[in-house]
């Protein structure tokens, strides 16, 4: 059973009290933007085996959206924040680097 | 290879079964192949068994990292239908239908195909519209199914309860022609097929990586070597998008795991397949007398073959309320396989960004059925490099909006 800690009312939810939101941190497509961007951003996805940055909602308890970094070899959590953020915080990525040490994020690579 | 018949067993029964033949060769890879196929299991090998079977291409090598059809083609519930609604997936499930129907005898090896007949309840008025307009589709695709009332339904599956109190049965989608097949025979019997014919099933190889020369496919790097080919064939379900990455590419596609789970063996109850939509949750009884379960998918991305116990939780109990002596069964295995889930849930038969390098994925919770009618299309594009059967479900669909508006693959196992 996966549990996962909602950054904003601090309950560690289990799977039932959460609803799954898929790959976060996409970059969202727009008037104007080619095909391929609206590919990307509607279906393109990372699915990485391993660390996977992702949305999840506190479905039945708070309603809010947030992310967690968690591992898909292993259902490890490495930590959940805000989703008002365009990256993982340092506590999750240190957490991460800690069992992955040439980790890097898409975006920061 | 010696064949298999009734003179064989009889031959082998007076000498005490000694004269029985390996299935197939284990060989070590050879530095080249025309073709490599990545990831043995039923779509893999029927892609291979039909490059050679219909295309004369026999160089071939299938690179498997596990054991032969341990993967999903293993661990599936084994239903067979092509009661579909849109022609593209018609066309392609039709053809695997056919194809199993005679598959026994293809393969000289016995995949137990059983048309037993499968029923798809309705259990909402929006399902009764629904799975009506498909039986008039069906017609116009020259694919038999027909309506069946609740009455109707109670003579097929006496077991059943069609008076539930959440979810009444009100008629069913029925498919004289559907049922099963034996999941491991059909990988079995494929890679016995291509042994045979010269090829290579190399087993407890994982593929690592992808080797691209000027964006042409040269070879990949395996825990047994590296392998050079001229053309690719990507066929792993599940890890799909880890092996489009070591080629440099994206797919719309993301793994999740999805359950299944066997009963006890009881005495014959239930000849027929039948499958629940609405409340998720399927059963047949297999040869053996176990009930076979399925149920639906977890909704988060997952590599472990490891399911959350509460979705068979509510699997048994929507189940419990349409076939009530379910509550009396004792369950005896339980067990996940992780499905490639696609943007519009339908397959993938493509080429790719790569030259050489084709993709066949995408079945997700549903693709036993189609194997041999996937393996078939497969090799005509990889020969060919195009086929009539796999034109809609080419992998650049999703940039164009062309999607196949069918759910092919519902989240739901069958
Ligand atoms: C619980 C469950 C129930 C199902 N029920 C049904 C059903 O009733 N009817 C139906 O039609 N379908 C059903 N399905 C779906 C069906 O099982 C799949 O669509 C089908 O088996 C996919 O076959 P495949 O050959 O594409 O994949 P697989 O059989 O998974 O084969 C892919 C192979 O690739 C290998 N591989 C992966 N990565 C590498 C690598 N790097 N190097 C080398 N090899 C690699 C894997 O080890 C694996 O053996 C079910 C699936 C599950 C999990
Ligand atoms: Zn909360």
């Amino acid at each position: 059973m996966l549990l996962l800690q909602c950054p904003y009312c601090g309950v560690n939810a289990e799977e039932t009290e959460l609803a799954a939101g898929g790959e976060a941190h996409l970059k969202r497509a727009t008037v104007g933007d080619s095909d391929e961007a609206f590919e990307g951003y509607l279906f393109m996805r990372e699915n990485k085996k391993g660390v996977h940055l992702e949305r999840w909602r506190h479905a039945y308890g708070c309603g809010k959206w947030f992310l967690a970094a968690r591992d898909t070899a292993t259902l490890e959590v490495f930590g959940t924040y805000p989703a008002q953020t365009t990256e993982p915080p340092a506590d999750v990525t240190e957490n991460i680097r800690a069992k992955y040490p040439d980790w890097s994020w898409k975006e920061t690579a | 290879m010696r064949r298999y018949s009734v003179f064989a067993v009889a031959r082998e029964g007076l000498r005490y079964h000694t004269g029985w033949e390996r299935a197939w060769r284990s060989p070590q890879p050879k530095k080249k192949y025309d073709v490599i196929i990545v990831g043995a299991g039923g779509h893999g090998l029927a892609t291979a068994y039909y490059l050679g079977k219909n295309y004369g291409i026999t160089n071939v090598a299938i690179i498997e990292k596990g054991w032969l059809g341990g993967g999903n083609t293993g661990r599936n519930t084994t239903i067979i239908r092509s009661n579909y609604l849109q022609d593209p997936s018609a066309a392609i499930y039709d053809k695997a239908l056919k194809l199993y129907e005679n598959l026994s005898q293809d393969l000289n090896y016995n995949v137990m195909f059983s048309p037993r007949g499968l029923i798809m309840l309705a259990q909402t008025h929006h399902e009764v519209r629904g799975y009506q307009r498909t039986v008039m589709a069906n017609q116009l695709q020259g694919v038999a199914t027909e309506w069946v009332t609740p009455e109707q339904l109670k003579k097929l599956v006496p077991i059943i309860n069609i008076h539930g109190p959440r979810y009444p049965v009100m008629g069913g989608l029925y498919q004289k022609r559907g049922g099963t097949a034996r999941h491991d025979a059909v990988a079995w019997g494929y890679a016995r097929a291509c042994s045979d014919m010269g090829m290579d099933v190399i087993q407890q190889c994982e593929v690592k990586g992808v080797r691209t020369e000027g964006g042409k496919v040269v070879g990949v790097l395996t825990t047994k070597g590296d392998i050079d080919c001229d053309k690719l064939g990507m066929v792993v379900a599940g890890h799909t998008s880890v092996l489009a990455e070591m080629a440099g590419f994206r797919l719309p596609i993301e793994s999740v795991a999805l359950q299944a789970l066997v009963s006890e063996p009881i005495k014959p109850c239930m000849d027929v397949v039948v499958m629940a939509n609405t409340v998720h949750g399927y059963m047949s009884q297999s040869d053996k007398g176990e009930m076979v379960i399925g149920g639906g998918t977890d909704s988060f991305n997952n590599y472990t073959q490891r399911g959350s116990f509460h979705h068979i939780e509510e699997t048994v109990r929507a189940l419990v309320e349409t076939f009530p002596m379910v509550s009396r069964l004792k369950m005896l295995r339980q067990w996940g396989g992780i499905v490639d889930m696609t943007g519009d849930r339908s397959p993938i038969l493509s080429k790719t960004p790569v030259d050489g390098i084709f993709v066949n994925c995408g079945w997700g919770t549903g693709g036993f059925k189609a194997i041999p009618g996937s393996g078939w299309a497969m090799a005509e594009l990889m020969a060919k490099g195009h086929s009539p059967l796999t034109q809609e479900f080419d992998m650049f669909r999703f940039r164009e909006g062309k999607f196949i508006d069918e759910s092919v693959a519902a989240g739901v196992a069958h």
